[in-house]
This record gives structure tokens, C-alpha cells and sequence, in this order.
């Protein structure tokens, strides 16, 4: 891209928390507007732009007009990255897919008033199973120097590189002691490293909320569970936390 | 001037989530005065529903971002008293230090990045990098060391990791806190600095005030922000957490579907306004000098003196923050073993988070499985007095004409530094 690309930021159903690790790039955001143009950023800026270079996608899709509001941002976008996992995968959001039936969530949460029209959701969605997505970067919160270095190299006109090895050489290398030892249950042999094992450096299992790696080692796996008297059903249990589906690629 | 105003701002800038303005007055008659909120609905109280005592924090901290820390305490101060379970004296002071943290990123985060803009009449903050640099590093200088305290404490910024059931799986090292002591002690300078240039600002914010019911945690030791007993000026004794749920009293209107809350007036305020109006006399003395140079004296009615009230926070967040460093500095930081043993039972959580009062409140059978969940978030407390706010002011000020009107009303949502993401039983706000 030659001049400086035409940035917007957009978010869909999440905490808002991975637009928050843009600001806590602190003294680098003002590198960060200076490589790019940010013409549309509703929680920071008043203003709205037609097209866009790069779109940047906060958050899952959970409701028709959600989903003709993302479908409109890609056809007015250049690039579309979707960044943070409720994006990615429909992240936390996602568990609400797991319940009996969305009647019955709409009910525990808002009482005889479940059925009124407004209230209406459908099964959380990850970006892509909407529209054509180019770039993920995955975890909940997003990695704010992850962040950086994908936007440079978008910038840049390179295709970003996110880690495709699990937490377990991240956390190998950092000399933590094995949450298995610890007693605990770990998705480290499964989940997508880039975030420096920073779960397990600080005394607690990974959840895998950025995801598994493209072709989980599911042999290792079962050996670790067996090794430590671990059943794969409490894997199955603890890996929809992020709402990730190990067979899908992302 | 004609008295005919027409403002539809459709989901308004500068503030978390989505929310809509709508005013219509023809030939001075008010037909309509609307604040309506049409954010995606998320369902946290039935996706805990399920999962194990160990994981509900870590899912409900996912409600906001930018108060992660805040849902994360008030969720386990819900699952430890459903459980009976006690922290320890080092567990509830790492917990204090860490809320304050909060408290001072989101502060900051919100008078310099979001409402700043307004006073100086520009879009965004971008545009000040250009033209007040100077401040603009003093800002991120702040907010780089709040989130650097909350790494250091829990683990990471946002959505902590090392605060835990009963204990913290983590402890910072002495050196991390001695640094730290340091830098928030240099930084009353910068806080000191902050609040010069607001005060120069200040004359921008509008001259409006309407009394209502001020509700905020309370306790006797100190300006509550962790622990503490709900009291109001309408009521003469503080009430019971437990009891949250004839305090809020949330409710749907006849003419309209959106929950409110009331307790003994039409509407009541939550967030830094009313922890101020409550507890002022219980500041810090340098807090209580910087309210008293932007002009901030309890109790004050102007919703838009929040953002001061937020001000005046940051400064007693970093003070506090270094008396409880010190504390630390003398007790042996240790991880505590702690052996949970889950039985069923029902218990609420309050804690204060940037934007007012904040409870949980859980139900877990013998096995520590969650059963039923409710959340009530200070943002929803707050739309039933930003509607009422609204009321007065246009109201009041049908001369004024609708761009300035539109900016103020505006500015008065953003006052409230709104989160509206944080949406977890939230219902759309349709007003006819």
C-alpha cells in the first residue's frame, strides 16, 4: 500500500477488552497513527468513513442485524482482520451454544420478558462462518505486541505470522513447572502459543483461548492424561471454555 | 431563535457499546426525549450455568474489558460466601491494590482519551497528539503505570489471571513493588500536573444540576472501594449486600421494555459522583485538596462533574496504592495452599468498579457446579438517570438551539462514562 492505509475498527458482541490492549499500547498507538490512518472508531472517534483498507472485527455475531452490519463492513473493505477470539471463534460467547436450547438461556436471563422480539439471538458465530475473513489474531485478550506486528506487516503488504506450536515450548522454554505436576488440568500440549504461556507463568492451567494449533497432537495428549489419571472428557469439557472446536482449522 | 430541535444521533461516539439519542421539540413542545441502548445481548447469567466454581470468574470477567478486574472480585466474593470461604489479610490487600489499578486506568482512559475531546471541541484524541503533545505523554505515562500495577499484581491488564478462589496463585516480588512504590509516588507530580490542565478546561462543562438518590458501597475504615455495605442519602442506616435485590429493584416500564432501577425516588446514580457524594468526607487529604481545586465540594448535583469526581479518584487510588505497597513490603508474600471444599449455597458479591456499584450473586450445588447466576451491572443502574438527566435538561435549555444542545446531551452520556458491553442482562431500550 503506498500512502498510509485507511484503518477502521469495528466491534460485535464481546467485552471490548482487545480494543483496550490497542490503548495499552500506550506511547506506540502514537507510532501506530502515525503508520496508519484511522477513519472509523466509534469508541474513540466521531466520524465515519465510506471504504475502508483495513477493517479491522471485535467481537461474534449474534444476531441477524449483526450479521447484515458485518456483511456491509466486507463489502465496503478492502482486508478484514478479525482480531481477538470472540472474532476468531465466537470465543466465551460461544458457550451459550452449548445449552439445551437458546429459549431456554433466554428465559434463565431475562424471565418472562424472554420472547419480546428485541431479545432475539441466534448461535454465537466466529467472523468467518459470515463473511470472508483475510487475517485472524486469536486469544482473549489479544497479545498487544501480536497486534503491533500484524499491522505492520498488513502495513507492509506481508502476510502476518502467528505461531502454529503449542503453549508447551513457550512454556518449556520459560522453565515453569508442568500445571500437571502442580496438580492441575492444562491445555498447553493442544492450545496455540503466541501469548508467552502467560496462564501457566503465572500458576494456572491454559485454557486454550487462542485456539488449538492446526493439527493438535492428540496421541501426546492422550498419554499426558493417561500418565496423570485424567479422563478426555474433562479435556473436552475445559477446551469449549474459548469456544474452540479442535477439528476446525483457524 | 426557533424552538424546533430534531437530534437523532445514532450510536454515539466516544463511549463503550452502542446507544442512541432522540430528540424531538416542535415549536417549543417536547414530543420526545430518548436515550435508548440497542447493544447485542450476551447472556452471561446462563453460560455459567454448568461450569465449576473454579471457572465462573474467569468467564464473567469477559462481561467488560475495561472492568475486568472489578467483575473478576465481585465474582469471587459471590462463590467464596456461597461457599463460606475466607481470604486472608495479604489475599483482600493484593485484591485492594489491584481494584485501584483498575480504577486508575479506566479513569484515566476515560476523562483524558473520551472526554477530554469534548472540552477541547475536537473528535478524537488523535488530533491532541499534534497539538498537545505534551499531555497527551503525560496521559499515556499514567495509564502505561495503572496497567502496569495491575500486571504486576494480577498477572496481566486485563482480565486477571492470578486472582483466584480464596487466594492468589501468584505473588508479585518485593523488588516489582518496591519499583512500583516509587513510580506512583513520582507520579502525584504528573496526577498533580493532570489536574491543572483539566481545571483549565473545566469551564466547558456545562452548568446543569438535578439532585436524585446516590447510591455506593460504604464501610467506617476508609472511601470504600472493595468491601463495604450499600448506603444511600435517602436512607439512614447502610443496608446488607444480600439484600441488592430490593435495593436496585430493577423493573420494566409500561411504556417502554427497558429494565430500570429505582429505590426511593424516580431514579438513583451509581459511579465516582456518588461514591464522592457518600463517602467524600473520607478522602485523602491531597484527594480532597485536588476536588477543591476543580472546584468539586460534596454533595454536588451536576452529572457532568463525575468525570471531576473521577479526577479526584485517580488521585486517591494512587495514594491508597502506596500505603498498601508499603503494608506488603512488610509481609512475607507467600502463595497460599488453600483447600476448597465445595458444598452448595448461594452468596452475593459487591465490589465498586469505575462506574459505580457492581454485584454478583451465585448458587452452586454440593459439587461447586454453578446453578443459577445474576449480574447487575452499574451501567444498567445508570439509564434510568441519564433518561431523567435528560428530561431536565432539554427541558431547561430549549433556547439553547440543537447543536449545542445535541453536544451537551452528548457530553452528558459520556459523562456517565457508560459501558454498555457489559450488557449481561440488559434489555433494549425501545422508547415510543
Amino acid at each position: 500500500m503506498g500512502s498510509k492505509p485507511k484503518v477502521a475498527f469495528f466491534d460485535f458482541a464481546c467485552c471490548e477488552g482487545c480494543q483496550l490492549q490497542i490503548a495499552n499500547l500506550e506511547e506506540d498507538v502514537i507510532g501506530l497513527a502515525n503508520l496508519v490512518d484511522v477513519v472509523e472508531f466509534r469508541e474513540v472517534l466521531t466520524g465515519t468513513a465510506p471504504e475502508y483498507d483495513i477493517a479491522f472485527i471485535e467481537g461474534s455475531i449474534t444476531r441477524k442485524i449483526d450479521e447484515e452490519r458485518i456483511i456491509d463492513i466486507r463489502n465496503r473493505s478492502k482486508l478484514l482482520v478479525a482480531f481477538g477470539q470472540c472474532a476468531v471463534s465466537g470465543g466465551i460467547n460461544r458457550l451459550k451454544n452449548n445449552r439445551e436450547s437458546l429459549d431456554q438461556v433466554k428465559k434463565e436471563v431475562y424471565g418472562d420478558s424472554y420472547n419480546m422480539p428485541h431479545l432475539d439471538t441466534y448461535a454465537t458465530k466466529g467472523v468467518d462462518e459470515v463473511v470472508k475473513v483475510d487475517f485472524h489474531i486469536p486469544g482473549c485478550p489479544i497479545d498487544k505486541t501480536e497486534f503491533l506486528n500484524v499491522v505492520k506487516a498488513i502495513a507492509l503488504g506481508k502476510a502476518p505470522s502467528i505461531p502454529n506450536y503449542p503453549v508447551c515450548i513457550e512454556c518449556k522454554l520459560k522453565e515453569n513447572e508442568c500445571i500437571f505436576d502442580l496438580g492441575g488440568v492444562c491445555l498447553g500440549p493442544l492450545a496455540r502459543a503466541g501469548c508467552g504461556a502467560i496462564c501457566p507463568s503465572n500458576g494456572v492451567a491454559c485454557d486454550a483461548c487462542r485456539g488449538t494449533v492446526d493439527n493438535p497432537n492428540k496421541n501426546a495428549m492422550h498419554e499426558i492424561l493417561e500418565k496423570y489419571n485424567y479422563t478426555v472428557d474433562e479435556i473436552k469439557r475445559k477446551i469449549n471454555l474459548f469456544g474452540v472446536n479442535p477439528e476446525a482449522k483457524k | 431563535m426557533s424552538n424546533n430541535i430534531k437530534i437523532d444521533v445514532h450510536h454515539i461516539t466516544r463511549v463503550e457499546g452502542h446507544g442512541n439519542i432522540s430528540v424531538d421539540v416542535k415549536e417549543g413542545k417536547i414530543n420526545k426525549v430518548e436515550w435508548q441502548v440497542p447493544e447485542a445481548p450476551r447472556f452471561f447469567e446462563a453460560m455459567v450455568i454448568g461450569r465449576g466454581y473454579h471457572e465462573v470468574a474467569t468467564i464473567t470477567s469477559r462481561i467488560c474489558g475495561i472492568c475486568s478486574i472489578g467483575h473478576t472480585f465481585a465474582s469471587l466474593k459471590a462463590t467464596e460466601a456461597a461457599m463460606g470461604i475466607e481470604i486472608s489479610d495479604l489475599t483482600r490487600k493484593l485484591r485492594e491494590l489491584l481494584l485501584h489499578g483498575e480504577t486508575l486506568q479506566s479513569h484515566i482512559l476515560h476523562v483524558c482519551y473520551l472526554v477530554v475531546p469534548d472540552l477541547l471541541k475536537v473528535n478524537s484524541v488523535f488530533p491532541l497528539i499534534k497539538t498537545h503533545t505534551e499531555v497527551v505523554l503525560l496521559v499515556t505515562k499514567l495509564h502505561r503505570l495503572a496497567n502496569e500495577l495491575c500486571e504486576i499484581i494480577g498477572g496481566r491488564t486485563t482480565h486477571p489471571i492470578r486472582a483466584r478462589v480464596g487466594k492468589f496463585s501468584m505473588m508479585p516480588k518485593k523488588q516489582e513493588l518496591e519499583s512500583l512504590k516509587k513510580r506512583l509516588t513520582e507520579s502525584v507530580g504528573d496526577l498533580k500536573a493532570l489536574a491543572e490542565v483539566v481545571k483549565s478546561l473545566a469551564g466547558g462543562i456545562p452548568d446543569f444540576t438535578r439532585e436524585t438518590e446516590y447510591l455506593a458501597l460504604t464501610n467506617d475504615n476508609e472511601y470504600a472501594f472493595y468491601d463495604g455495605e450499600c448506603k444511600t442519602n435517602d436512607i439512614n442506616k447502610p443496608l446488607h449486600v444480600d439484600g441488592y435485590y430490593d435495593i436496585v429493584n430493577e423493573f420494566v416500564v409500561p411504556q417502554s421494555t427497558a429494565k430500570y432501577g429505582k429505590f426511593n425516588r424516580e431514579s438513583f446514580m451509581v459511579g465516582a459522583l456518588a461514591r464522592y457524594n457518600n463517602n467524600y468526607k473520607q478522602l485523602t487529604p491531597l484527594s480532597t485538596s485536588v476536588a477543591g481545586m476543580l472546584g468539586l465540594k460534596g454533595p454536588n448535583y451536576n452529572p457532568y462533574m463525575n468525570n471531576i469526581a473521577q479526577v479526584v479518584e485517580c488521585v486517591f487510588a494512587v495514594e491508597r496504592s502506596i500505603e498498601i505497597i508499603d503494608e506488603l513490603l512488610n509481609t512475607e508474600l507467600k502463595v497460599e495452599k488453600k483447600e476448597i471444599r465445595t458444598k452448595a449455597g448461594k452468596g452475593v458479591g459487591a465490589v465498586e468498579v469505575p462506574r459505580g456499584i457492581l454485584f454478583h450473586e451465585y448458587k452452586y450445588d454440593d459439587n461447586g457446579i454453578c446453578t443459577e447466576a445474576n449480574c447487575v451491572i452499574p451501567t444498567n443502574l445508570n439509564h434510568n438517570n441519564i433518561q431523567k438527566d435528560f428530561e431536565k435538561y432539554v427541558k431547561e435549555n430549549l433556547s439553547i438551539g440543537e447543536k449545542e444542545m445535541g453536544f451537551n446531551l452528548e457530553m452528558l452520556v459520556r459523562a456517565y462514562d457508560p459501558c454498555i458491553s457489559c450488557s449481561t442482562h440488559f434489555l433494549n431500550i425501545e422508547f415510543k
